[in-house]
């Protein structure tokens, strides 16, 4: 299908950005690398009245390392992030995850922020955001505010962004030394959405696992001091704590395995490569 | 700041092969119809129009990139490289384009303009393409007619005669 109708604004820069949210705000949407919004307009989705093209701010098209995050703007694409050289020194989950967002031909314009924006449940990035304790920054005319992944996103492509606000970046955490990270994921096809995905940290005796793909959004469960014969309850009570249904995709029954096991696969690798 | 108005249509310039051209697009016309309607190309299919088949895969400033994901306004000032590029200018194929020809690695021909311009800027790149660069690349496509092997024979082909001519490793 063809989108309907709507209005195209360009800004140059971030300040001009803000003045059309906050003007067109509840009528517009932000248009960054189109791979999830465009879609949503040509199936009639979304109806817009005017969209905002943010993809030539430059100022916006960064990446940023400081002592405790790595600080993508909302301009950067998955593609030059995954060609990051310090990418995998930084945020080593999100050298691993990357490749599972879409295809080469999909990243190419995809960016970061766009797919935390989008809030999709089963993707990839939000769960790397979810699971290291990210958060992203919101700015409007009013002012900006940081949020934490968990009260970013609230539900299945619903996020607490205001109408004015843009999301201009998002903050992961980078590892330190001695951190161990897994990554795993269950799809139709190798770029589909996940059926599970599955994103582990160990650091220092704490694991944190994060999962997509079965909640309305990445659901993140942290423990410190677990035995190794612990590992199957707690995965299980998680697996049912989810409140996965059955879809399309898979049924109920199959995503509360793929928990139990992919869950138990990647902690313990998360915990074999800590120090 | 570029304003285009709902109603409007405005004139989008961009390098198409290696050419100046120019046409006329709404704010909500997709590049793939663009290229197809107003500049005429009609090389570029068009299957899912919502990113998954890779059908109208183009490049946009040398990267392949879904045209059905595109707003015609946005390729303004870019450089977009299509499948009728790919041959020489008196209509000979390409190394790929005769490697897939070779391999029966089409049939229908529908996917056949995407998964070339994305293999070509893979094979554009500063090494030869290794077995998993190849598949993650054609895994970006769907075809329905071959199963894929006569794509990979192609592929492998052309990556095996590059390394053999020296050209890159």
């Amino acid at each position: 299908m063809k989108p309907r109708k709507f209005g195209y604004c360009r800004p140059d820069t971030l300040d001009e950005a803000l003045a059309l949210l906050a003007e067109h705000g509840d009528q517009a949407c932000v248009l960054a690398g189109g791979q999830s919004l465009v879609p949503m307009l040509n199936l009639r989705l979304v109806d817009s009245a005017l969209v905002i093209d943010i993809s030539r701010i430059a100022a916006l098209a960064s990446i940023r390392e400081t002592d405790d995050h790595l600080e993508i703007g909302a301009a950067t694409t998955q593609a030059r992030l995954l060609a990051h050289p310090g990418l995998e020194r930084a945020v080593p989950l999100l050298a691993r995850a990357l490749p599972f967002v879409g295809h080469v031909q999909t990243r190419s314009r995809g960016t970061v922020c766009g797919s935390l924006a989008h809030a999709d449940p089963s993707a990839e990035l939000p769960l790397c955001l979810a699971t290291l304790g990210g958060s992203v920054v919101l700015r409007s005319t009013r002012g900006e505010r940081v949020l934490a992944a968990a009260d970013f996103q609230t539900g299945a492509l619903t996020t607490a962004r205001a109408p004015d606000e843009l999301v201009v970046a998002a903050r992961f955490p980078t590892a330190r030394a001695g951190q161990g990270i897994a990554f795993a994921e269950v799809a139709r096809r190798h770029g589909d959405f996940a059926i599970v995905a599955l994103a582990a940290v160990a650091d220092q005796g704490a694991l944190r696992l994060g999962v997509g793909g079965v909640a309305d959004r990445p659901t993140v469960r942290a423990w410190t001091g677990l035995a190794s014969a612990d590992l199957p309850d707690v995965l299980n009570d998680l697996a049912w704590d989810l409140g996965g249904r059955d879809d399309l995709h898979a049924t109920a029954h199959f995503r509360r395995d793929l928990v139990r096991r992919l869950g138990r696969t990647v902690l313990e690798e998360a915990a074999s490569c800590s120090a | 700041m570029q304003r285009v108005s709902a109603d409007a249509r405005v004139r989008v310039s961009l390098t198409l092969n290696g050419r100046q051209v120019s046409g006329w697009a709404e704010a909500r016309t997709l590049l793939c119809d663009f290229l197809r309607h107003e500049l005429g190309e009609t090389g570029t299919h068009v299957g899912c129009e919502h990113g998954v088949c890779g059908a109208c895969t183009v490049r946009i400033d040398g990267v392949p990139a879904r045209s059905c994901l595109a707003l015609a306004v946005q390729a303004d000032g870019r450089r977009i490289d299509t499948i009728e590029g790919l041959g020489g200018s008196d209509g000979a194929l390409g190394p790929l384009q005769a490697a897939f020809r070779k391999h029966h690695a089409l049939q229908c021909g529908f996917c056949t303009p995407g998964l070339l311009m994305s293999l070509s800027a893979l094979f554009d790149g500063p090494t030869v393409p290794t077995e998993d660069q190849i598949r993650d690349t054609v895994g970006g496509h769907l075809c329905r007619c071959t199963g894929y092997a006569g794509i990979m024979a192609a592929a492998r082909e052309v990556a095996e005669d590059l390394r053999k001519s020296g050209e890159k490793s």
